[in-house]
C-alpha cells in the first residue's frame, strides 16, 4: 500500500493530494491513510461552459478525477454520494487573488516628483539586486507564501478553488505561484511554484525617487527589457546582477501586468509589443469607455468586479462637486464584463480589488444583471484563467486526470436560489452550507408544554421561510442550516401594521446567489414562542420555550413533500443606462458624433493669412478634406459644403501653444537630473476637459512638454486637439521630435525645503551636467559606429580575425535620445531665464555640436537676443510673467517685441491651462509691450511655433494645402471681446459656440438624471457612500504660483 | 504736454543713469489743471462725450461736456480724444507685502498663528515694490493691501500707489478683517492601487472636513461674541489686542472680509451678517453666482477674483468664469473684479473686466467693477472710484479702451491731482535694451 502510494505520488509529480501522507514528515501517532475515493451519483456535471451531462457519475481518487461520464457503474473500495437533484461545477480560479503573501506597504501610486523634498537617487537595498528599486524580478512569492485557512475559507465559500498569488509589490513583481485552497500544508498545495511573471505601474513600497512618473515608469521596463537581453552576453562589468538574471528567467512564464486603467492597458500593451511579450493584462473598472481600442489587443484580460458604489447625492451642494463623469461610471460600470463579453474579448474574473472577497458574489451578480452571461461567467472562472495559465490540464473543467476541485450546488449556478453546499479541493471535502435538502413542505408539529400538547401546521417554503397555522396564521421566523433549526410563532396582531420599511435580508444562500428573502417583515413580540431543534430525517425534534418562558419540547413530522421551484433562467431587461461618450466626459461626443473633416467655405469674413498677402478683408476660406483648399474672394461654395457667413467675423489659423502641459498623465520625471529616455507620448491622457476648453479659446494644435524638474528631461508631443480621439489619435502626425531641457532654480532645485541632494546644485553644475551627458552620448555613438563596422565586416567575412560576431553595445534609451540631437533627428526645447544660463546653454551646444532648437520661457531672452540669433535658436515666451521666483526678477513684457524685433522667431506660450485658451490675447499683448504690428503679434501665437516645432509647412497660415485648421473669431482676434465661433482641426468643427450651449444642456439633464438616479438608489436602501467631489489632477511646469480652481490639484 | 514731451526725452537720452529708484513721488499738486477734448468714463456707468475735468488742490472740481475751461492757459492738456477712467483699484493684493513668491525673505503676507485679527498689513507696505509702478503703467492707482492666512489673518488697508512711505500711501487704514474660511470639502488622498495617475481614496475616514470646519466658524463666533461683550467689559482686568482689533466691526468702521468659495462656506459666512450686524464681503466668490439673491438679500457684497480662470467643474458651462460677473450684476449684487493671478501681479486688472464684458456685463459695469464699486466696498467711496465733483483726482489717461489690451495704452495717471511718474523696470529695462540693440523706441506712453 505504502509502496503504491509513493509510486502515484511521483507520477502526479507537483500534483499532489491532502488525503495522502507526505512520507518525509513523521507522523505523530498513527497513520490514518485514505484513499479519497468517491462517486457522485446522479449529478448534472457541468464540465465546461458548453458540457453538462445528465444524471452523470464522477469518481475520484487521490485528489483526482479517475472518471467521469454518464452510466459509469460505482467501483468497489469507492464512497457513494448520491447527488440527485444537484449539480457539480468545477471549482474557480482567481489570477489575482491575494492570498498567502504579507502585503506590502505601498507608497501612493501617483505620487509625483517633489520639488520640494530631497531626492533618494539609488536603491535602498542591499544585495546583489540591479539599480532600480522597483525592478524586483527576483521575488519568488512560492518562497514566502504561507497558506491562511480564514482567507482560504472566504474564497472557497464562493467558489474558488485554485488561486494565483504574487508579492504585490513593485513595478517588476517576480514570478507568482498558483495555489488551491485546500486546508493542508504548503507542500501540498502549490500546483506550480513559478507560475507566472508580473508587472504593474506602481512603484510599491520602492522609495527610491526613480521613476516618479508614468513614463517614467514604462522607460524603466523598457530599458530593463533591453538590459537583460544585454545581460545574456554576462558583460563582465556588469558583474552578477540578480534582478536581470531572474528576469531573463521569468520570460517563459505568462506574462500579467496590472494596467488598472483602460489607458494604461494601451501603454502596458505596447511596452509588451516592442518586446514581443503578450502580457495578461489586470483591467481596472472603466475599460468598457474604450473597448474597440482594447479588443484590438487580442490579449486575455482579468476583470476585477469593484464596480464603483452609488454616493449620497442628496444634499445638492454635495452633488455640485460630483462630475458628471463619475456618475455615468457608477452608472455604466457594472456593464463591463458584458462589454467584454459582447466585444469578444477573453477574460479572467477576479475578486481582487473589492474592499471585501464577499462583495463579489454581489458584484457578479450586477455585472450578470448587465447582460453577462452564465456560461461566460463559468468560462471567466474556470477555463479562461487555467489556459491563460497553461494549466489547463490540470484545472478549468472536470475531465478525467484533472484535479478534483469541484462545487456541488443545489441548482444551476447564480440563481437566485442555487446553494453552494460543497467545494471540494484536491479531493478534500469543505463545506460550505450543510445540504437543506429539500426540505419545504407540510410538517405537523406538536408541541408539548406542561399545560398539555399544541399542534399546529407549518408549511416550510425554503431554509429560510416557514408559515405557522394553528386556527389563524401565526407571524413566524423560520431558519435551517442544513442541520440546525429555529422557529419562532406569535399570534399576529389584530390591527395590521403597515409593512416595516427596513427590509431584512434572511437566510443566505451560501454564497453564489444574492441572498435576499427580499420581503418586508413584521417584527415578532418579545413574547413569541420559541423553538430550536435538530432535523433527524423527516423528523424534527427540539426544545424551546412558550411565551411565557415555560420550557417545552416538540416534534415535527412531514407530512407532504413540497416541491422546490427555481427562479426561471429567463434574462430580465437589461438596465437602461447613459451612453458612453468620447472621451468619458462632459462634453464627449456619442459613438457615431464624432466631428469628421467636411467641406465648409467661410464666406466674407476678414482673413488673416500670416501669408504675403497680410490680411484679407471681406473674403472666403474653402475647406476642403481636411485642407485649405482655397483662399481668396469670390469662392464659389460646392454643393455639399457647409457656408459660415463670415460678415463681420475674423477667421485665423488655429492657435499654436508652444509650451502646454495638458493631456498627459504625467509632465515631470525628476528623479534623475537626465532623463531623456522618457517620453510625453507614452502617456497622453485624451481625457483632459481642457482639451476641448481650450478648443472653445482657438487651439488647436498644442507641444506638450516635459517639465523642467531636471536639465534634460524628456521626450514631448505634439497633439492636435483632436476631442474624443485616443492617446493615438492625438498626436500631430510625422513630426520631428523635440525634447525638453531645463536650467536655473527648478533644476537645481531650489524649492526644495529639505535641501538638495541631486547634482546639480547651481547654474555651475547645470552646465556641466549637459557637458557630461553629450560627452556620454558621443562615445556612446562611437562605440555603435565601431560595433556597425565590425559587424558588417564580420558579416562580410572579409576579416578572417574576426571569428565570433561582435557583441553589441548596451542600447541605453537615454543615449539614444541624446544621439538623436547630435543628428539632428530631435529638436530642444530649453526652459530658460537668466542671461548667464542662456549663453551657457549655447555655448555648451555650439562645443558638442547640437543646437538650442528652442529657448522656451527665455524671460531674459532680450538680453542675450543677438546671441540667440546667432546661435539659431527660437524663442517662446510668456507674454507678462514675472516676480513669482528670483530668477524672473528682470522679466518683462517687453521681451517678446525686443526679439522680434532683433530678428527672432517669437512665440507666446501658455504654459497653463487656463491662460492657453486665451492665447490671442496674449499676443495682443506684444503690440500693447513694445508695438509688434498686429499681424506679426498674432503670428507669434500661429505661424511662429509652427516654424519652431518644425510643421510649418502644415499648419500656421491659412495657405492652401496646409491643415485646415481654421478659428472664425467673434471679433478681432487679437481683443479682449474676441470669442470663437467655430475651431476646426483638420477640416472638422471640434468647437462650434451654438452647439456648445446645446451639449451644456445635455450635461445638465443628464447631472439631473443621475443624481436622481442615485438618490433612487440610496432611498431603495442601497448603501451609499459620501459625495466625493471630483477633483481634477493639473499637471504643470512648476513655475506656477496660481491657483486653478477648488476641484484642482496640481501637480508639477 | 510740455512735461511728457521733456520726460520722453529723458528717458530716451538717461536711460542708464535712470532707474526704477529715480521714479519718484509726485508732489502735491496745488492750483488748477485741466483735462479737456476726452471720453470720461464716470465708473458709475455714464460717459461723457469730449468731455473735460477742472482739478483744483487734488480733487475734481468740475466734470462734463460744459466745464468752463480758459483760453490758452498752459494748465490745459487737450487729451485729443483720448478716453479718461477713474483710476483703478485692485481689491485683493499682496503688493508690497511679497516681492518674489518663491523667495522666503520677500513674504511678508502670511503671520503665524490661526487667529491674528491684531495683525496689520499695512505696517509691512513697502512702497519701493518695483511690482507698484508695473501696475500704474496699466491704470491701477490704488490697491487693498491684504493679508494672507489660514483663518483669521488680519486687517487690509487701502493704498494709493504713488508714496514715499506706507504712512504716506495709506488711503484708507485697517479698514477690513480677513477670514480664509475652512474649505468645506473633502479632499482626496493620493493613493490607492495601481498605476495611473487616477485619483486616490477619500481616506482619512475620522476626520470630516465639513464638522471640523463649522465647528471652527463656530469658534469664530464664539470669539466675537466675547469680544463684543469685552466691548462693554468696565473692570477690564486684562487687555486683550485681539478683542480691541475688532472693534471698528461693531461699530461698523470695519468689514468682514470672508474668503469663501463654495455656495456652501457661503451660506455658513450669512451668519455673522445675521448674528453680529457685520458688513460683509465675500472674496473669491467662485460659485457666488450660486447664490446670488441670498447674497443680495443680506446686503454682502463680492470680490469676484479672477475671472480669467478655469471653470470649477469639468461639467460647467466652459466659460462660467467668464459670465459670472454678468449674473452677480443681473442679480443686483454689489461686487468688484480682482485679479490675484501670482505670475503678473495684478496687472492684468482690467483685462479681466474686459473678459466680464465680453460675456455679458456692459463695458461701464465692468469699469465700475474695478473703479466706483471697489471704492464702495473698500470704504473708500466717498473719496475716489470716479470722476465726481469732490472726490480725489485719482485719473487714468488712455489712447484706447482701457479693458482690451489690443488697444489699452496707458498715456497719463493722476494720484490725487499729482501727476505720476509712469516709468516702470520694464520700461527701463526696454529702454536700456532698444539702446544695446539701436532699436527705434516704440514704447508707446507716458
Amino acid at each position: 500500500m505504502r509502496l503504491y502510494k509513493l509510486f502515484t505520488w511521483m507520477l502526479l509529480l507537483s500534483i499532489t493530494c491532502a488525503v495522502q501522507a507526505q512520507t518525509t514528515f513523521p507522523e505523530n501517532g498513527v497513520a490514518d491513510l485514505r484513499a479519497g475515493y468517491f462517486a457522485f451519483t446522479h449529478a448534472t456535471i457541468v464540465r465546461d461552459a458548453n458540457n453538462t451531462l445528465q444524471d452523470a457519475t464522477l469518481v475520484i481518487r487521490d485528489g483526482r478525477i479517475l472518471a467521469i461520464g454518464v452510466g459509469l457503474s460505482v467501483p468497489a473500495g469507492a464512497v457513494e454520494v448520491d447527488c440527485k437533484g444537484k449539480f457539480i461545477y468545477p471549482s474557480f480560479i482567481d489570477l489575482y487573488a491575494d492570498y498567502g503573501i504579507p502585503s506590502v506597504q505601498q507608497r501612493p501610486a501617483s505620487q509625483p516628483f517633489d520639488f520640494f523634498r530631497t531626492v533618494q537617487l539609488e536603491t535602498n537595498l542591499k544585495g546583489p539586486y540591479g539599480w532600480n528599486q522597483a525592478i524586483r524580478s527576483e521575488q519568488q512569492a512560492h518562497m514566502i507564501f504561507t497558506s491562511d485557512e480564514s482567507k482560504a475559507k472566504s474564497l472557497r465559500e464562493l467558489g474558488f478553488g485554485t488561486v494565483l498569488s504574487h508579492i504585490r509589490d513593485g513595478i517588476a513583481r517576480g514570478t507568482g505561484t498558483l495555489v488551491t485552497l485546500a486546508n493542508e500544508k504548503e507542500n501540498l498545495i502549490i500546483l506550480k511554484d513559478r507560475a507566472t511573471a508580473h508587472y504593474s505601474f506602481n512603484k510599491g513600497s520602492s522609495t527610491q525617487s526613480y521613476p516618479s512618473s508614468m513614463m517614467g515608469n514604462i522607460s524603466l521596463l523598457r530599458q530593463t527589457y533591453l538590459d537583460a537581453q544585454w545581460y545574456k552576453s554576462q558583460p563582465q562589468e556588469e558583474g552578477y546582477n540578480l534582478t536581470l538574471k531572474t528576469w531573463n528567467e521569468n520570460q517563459s512564464l505568462p506574462q500579467i501586468f496590472e494596467a488598472n486603467d483602460k489607458w494604461n492597458d494601451l501603454r502596458a500593451f505596447r511596452i509588451g509589443k516592442e518586446f514581443g511579450v503578450q502580457y495578461i493584462l489586470k483591467a481596472g473598472q472603466n475599460e468598457y469607455q474604450r473597448i474597440s481600442e482594447l479588443k484590438g489587443l487580442g490579449t486575455f484580460f482579468i476583470l476585477p468586479l469593484n464596480f464603483p458604489a452609488a454616493q449620497d447625492v442628496e444634499d445638492p451642494s454635495d452633488a455640485r462637486f460630483v462630475a458628471l463623469n463619475d456618475m455615468k461610471h457608477w452608472e455604466l460600470a457594472p456593464s463591463q464584463p458584458a462589454a467584454f463579453e459582447k466585444a469578444g474579448i477573453p477574460f479572467a474574473l477576479t475578486t481582487s480589488d473589492l474592499s471585501n472577497v464577499s462583495q463579489f458574489a454581489l458584484q457578479l451578480q450586477k455585472a450578470r444583471e448587465y447582460g453577462l452571461s452564465d456560461n461566460k461567467i463559468i468560462d471567466a472562472l474556470t477555463k479562461t484563467p487555467a489556459e491563460m495559465l497553461g494549466v489547463f490540464d490540470k484545472v478549468g473543467s472536470l475531465e478525467k486526470g484533472k484535479l478534483a476541485n469541484f462545487l456541488i450546488t443545489t441548482g444551476p449556478l447564480f440563481r437566485d436560489k442555487t446553494v453552494l453546499l460543497q467545494n471540494w479541493i484536491q479531493g478534500n471535502k469543505y463545506v460550505i452550507k450543510e445540504d437543506a435538502g429539500n426540505i419545504a413542505g407540510t410538517y405537523q408539529l406538536v408541541v408539548s408544554t406542561q399545560a398539555g400538547k399544541e399542534n399546529y401546521t407549518v408549511e416550510v417554503k425554503s431554509a429560510g421561510a416557514a408559515t405557522v397555522y394553528a386556527k389563524d396564521t401565526l407571524l413566524s421566523r423560520f431558519d435551517f442550516d442544513g442541520k440546525q433549526l429555529k422557529l419562532s410563532y406569535a399570534p399576529a396582531p389584530v390591527k395590521q401594521r403597515p409593512a416595516f420599511d427596513s427590509t431584512r435580508t434572511r437566510g443566505g444562500a451560501g454564497g453564489i446567489g444574492p441572498g435576499f428573502s427580499g420581503k418586508a417583515e413584521q417584527p415578532l413580540p418579545p413574547t413569541a414562542t420559541r423553538l430550536s431543534g435538530v432535523a433527524n430525517g423527516s423528523e424534527w425534534n427540539g426544545v424551546g420555550s412558550d411565551s411565557l418562558g415555560n420550557p417545552l419540547t416538540w416534534t415535527a413530522t412531514l407530512v407532504k413533500q413540497g416541491i422546490v421551484t427555481m427562479d426561471s433562467a429567463h434574462k430580465k431587461d437589461l438596465p437602461v443606462v447613459g451612453k458612453v461618450v468620447y472621451p468619458f466626459l462632459p462634453f464627449g461626443w456619442e459613438e457615431g458624433q464624432q466631428p469628421k473633416s467636411a467641406t465648409i467655405l467661410i464666406s466674407n469674413a476678414t482673413v488673416w493669412t500670416n501669408e504675403a498677402q497680410g490680411v484679407i478683408q471681406h473674403a472666403d476660406v474653402l475647406i476642403k478634406d481636411g485642407k485649405i483648399a482655397a483662399v481668396g474672394h469670390g469662392l464659389t461654395a460646392p454643393t455639399e459644403a457647409m457656408v459660415i457667413d463670415g460678415t463681420g467675423k475674423h477667421v485665423t489659423a488655429g492657435i499654436i501653444d508652444e509650451h502646454s502641459h495638458i493631456a498627459a498623465a504625467s509632465i515631470n520625471e525628476g528623479g534623475q537630473s537626465v532623463t531623456a529616455e522618457v517620453r510625453i507620448s507614452d502617456n497622453l491622457n485624451p481625457d483632459d476637459i481642457n482639451i476641448y476648453r481650450q478648443l472653445s479659446g482657438g487651439v488647436t494644435t498644442s507641444h506638450i512638454l516635459h517639465g523642467s524638474a531636471n536639465v534634460i528631461g524628456g521626450q514631448t508631443q505634439l497633439i492636435k486637439l483632436r476631442w474624443g480621439a485616443n492617446d493615438e489619435g492625438l498626436k500631430f502626425r510625422s513630426w520631428p521630435g523635440q525634447i525638453k531641457f531645463a536650467l536655473g532654480e527648478n533644476v537645481k532645485r531650489s524649492a526644495s525645503l529639505t535641501g538638495n541632494s541631486r547634482y546639480p546644485d547651481t547654474r555651475m553644475g547645470v552646465e556641466q551636467v549637459l557637458i557630461d551627458a553629450f560627452t556620454r552620448a558621443k562615445d556612446y555613438q562611437k562605440q555603435w559606429q565601431d560595433y556597425e563596422a565590425a559587424r558588417k565586416t564580420y558579416e562580410a567575412g572579409k576579416n578572417k580575425k574576426l571569428v565570433e560576431a561582435p557583441i553589441p553595445p548596451r542600447q541605453d534609451l537615454e543615449l539614444d535620445a541624446l544621439v538623436e540631437i547630435l543628428e539632428k533627428r530631435r529638436f530642444i526645447t530649453c526652459h530658460s531665464y537668466v542671461q548667464s544660463e542662456i549663453n551657457g546653454a549655447m555655448e555648451v551646444a555650439n562645443r558638442m555640436g547640437y543646437t538650442v532648437n528652442t529657448f522656451t520661457h527665455i524671460l531674459e531672452g532680450y538680453k542675450v537676443a543677438d546671441k540667440m540669433k546667432e546661435h539659431g535658436s527660437f524663442a517662446s515666451t510668456f507674454s507678462d510673467w514675472w516676480a513669482y521666483k528670483m530668477e524672473v526678477e528682470d522679466a518683462t513684457p517687453y521681451n517678446a517685441a525686443i526679439m522680434h524685433k532683433v530678428g527672432l522667431t517669437v512665440a507666446i506660450n501658455s504654459d497653463d491651462a487656463e491662460m492657453a485658451r486665451r492665447l490671442n490675447q496674449e499676443a495682443a499683448k506684444v503690440v500693447k509691450y513694445g508695438g509688434v504690428t498686429e499681424e506679426e503679434a498674432l503670428k507669434m501665437v500661429t505661424l511662429n511655433p509652427a516654424k519652431m516645432l518644425h510643421v510649418a509647412d502644415r499648419v500656421g497660415s491659412l495657405l492652401p494645402g496646409k491643415d485646415a485648421d481654421v478659428v472664425v473669431w467673434s471679433d478681432h482676434p487679437l481683443s479682449i471681446y474676441a470669442k470663437s465661433l467655430y475651431t476646426i482641426v483638420d477640416g472638422a468643427i471640434y468647437f462650434d459656440r451654438k452647439k456648445d450651449e446645446e451639449m451644456q444642456q445635455k450635461v445638465d439633464q443628464e447631472r439631473t438624471r443621475l443624481v436622481r438616479k442615485m438618490n433612487g438608489e440610496k432611498r431603495k436602501g442601497a448603501p451609499v457612500i459620501p459625495a466625493q467631489p471630483s477633483y481634477q489632477v493639473m499637471h504643470s511646469c512648476h513655475d506656477h504660483g496660481h491657483n486653478h480652481g477648488l476641484l484642482v490639484i496640481d501637480i508639477e | 504736454m510740455q512735461k511728457i514731451i521733456l520726460s520722453a526725452l529723458l528717458a530716451a537720452s538717461l536711460p542708464y543713469l535712470q532707474a526704477q529708484e529715480t521714479v519718484l513721488p509726485a508732489k502735491e499738486q496745488q492750483g488748477s489743471f485741466y483735462l479737456i477734448n476726452a471720453t470720461i468714463h464716470i465708473g458709475n456707468g455714464k460717459v461723457v462725450q469730449k468731455g473735460a475735468i477742472k482739478v483744483t488742490n487734488g480733487k475734481i472740481e468740475a466734470v462734463g461736456d460744459n466745464v468752463a475751461v480758459p483760453a490758452g492757459a498752459d494748465n490745459v492738456t487737450d487729451l485729443k480724444g483720448q478716453d479718461i477712467y477713474p483710476g483703478l483699484i485692485l481689491p485683493t493684493s499682496t503688493l508690497g507685502l511679497i516681492e518674489i513668491s518663491a523667495v522666503r525673505a520677500t513674504q511678508d503676507a502670511r503671520e503665524i498663528g490661526e487667529l491674528n485679527p491684531n495683525v496689520r498689513a499695512i505696517v509691512a507696505y513697502n512702497t519701493d515694490s518695483k511690482v507698484i509702478n508695473t501696475l500704474r503703467s496699466n491704470g491701477i492707482l490704488l490697491a487693498n493691501v491684504v493679508p494672507q492666512g489660514n483663518f483669521v489673518a488680519g486687517t487690509s488697508s487701502v493704498v494709493q500707489l504713488d508714496a514715499w512711505n506706507w504712512e504716506d500711501a495709506a488711503y484708507k487704514t485697517d479698514a477690513g478683517l480677513h477670514v480664509y474660511m475652512p474649505s468645506l470639502l473633502p479632499r482626496p488622498n493620493f493613493g490607492g492601487r495601481g498605476g495611473g495617475f487616477g485619483m486616490g481614496n477619500f481616506g482619512g475616514q475620522g476626520n470630516d472636513p465639513v464638522k471640523e470646519g463649522l465647528e471652527k466658524m463656530e469658534g469664530l463666533k464664539t470669539f466675537f461674541r466675547e469680544a463684543k461683550a469685552y466691548q462693554q467689559l468696565a473692570d477690564r482686568k486684562a487687555t486683550n489686542l485681539k478683542f480691541e482689533a475688532v472693534k471698528g466691526l461693531f461699530e461698523k468702521k470695519q468689514k468682514l472680509y470672508m474668503h469663501a468659495t463654495t455656495a456652501k462656506q457661503i451660506l455658513v459666512a450669512l451668519d455673522f451678517v445675521n448674528e453680529f450686524g457685520f458688513e460683509m464681503v465675500i472674496v473669491g466668490g467662485s460659485e457666488s453666482y450660486q447664490v446670488a439673491d441670498l447674497l443680495r438679500q443680506h446686503n454682502v457684497s463680492v470680490i469676484l477674483q479672477q475671472p480669467h480662470s478655469l471653470p470649477t467643474a469639468g461639467d460647467d458651462d466652459v466659460d462660467q468664469p467668464y459670465k459670472t460677473a454678468a449674473q452677480l450684476k443681473k442679480a443686483g449684487v454689489l461686487f468688484s473684479l480682482s485679479d490675484d493671478d501670482s505670475q503678473t501681479r495684478g496687472r492684468n486688472l482690467a483685462f479681466n473686466a474686459g473678459t466680464a464684458a465680453a460675456y455679458g456685463l456692459d463695458k461701464e459695469d465692468a469699469l465700475a467693477a474695478i473703479t466706483l464699486n471697489a471704492a464702495r466696498i473698500m470704504g473708500v467711496a466717498d473719496k475716489t472710484g470716479s470722476i465726481e465733483v469732490g472726490k480725489d483726482a485719482n485719473i487714468v489717461v488712455s489712447s484706447g479702451d482701457l479693458l482690451d489690451m489690443r488697444n489699452s495704452n496707458v498715456t497719463a495717471a493722476y494720484i490725487q491731482g499729482r501727476k505720476i511718474d509712469l516709468t516702470d523696470k520694464h520700461k527701463l529695462l526696454s529702454d536700456r535694451f532698444e539702446q544695446k540693440y539701436e532699436l527705434k523706441s516704440t514704447r508707446k506712453g507716458f
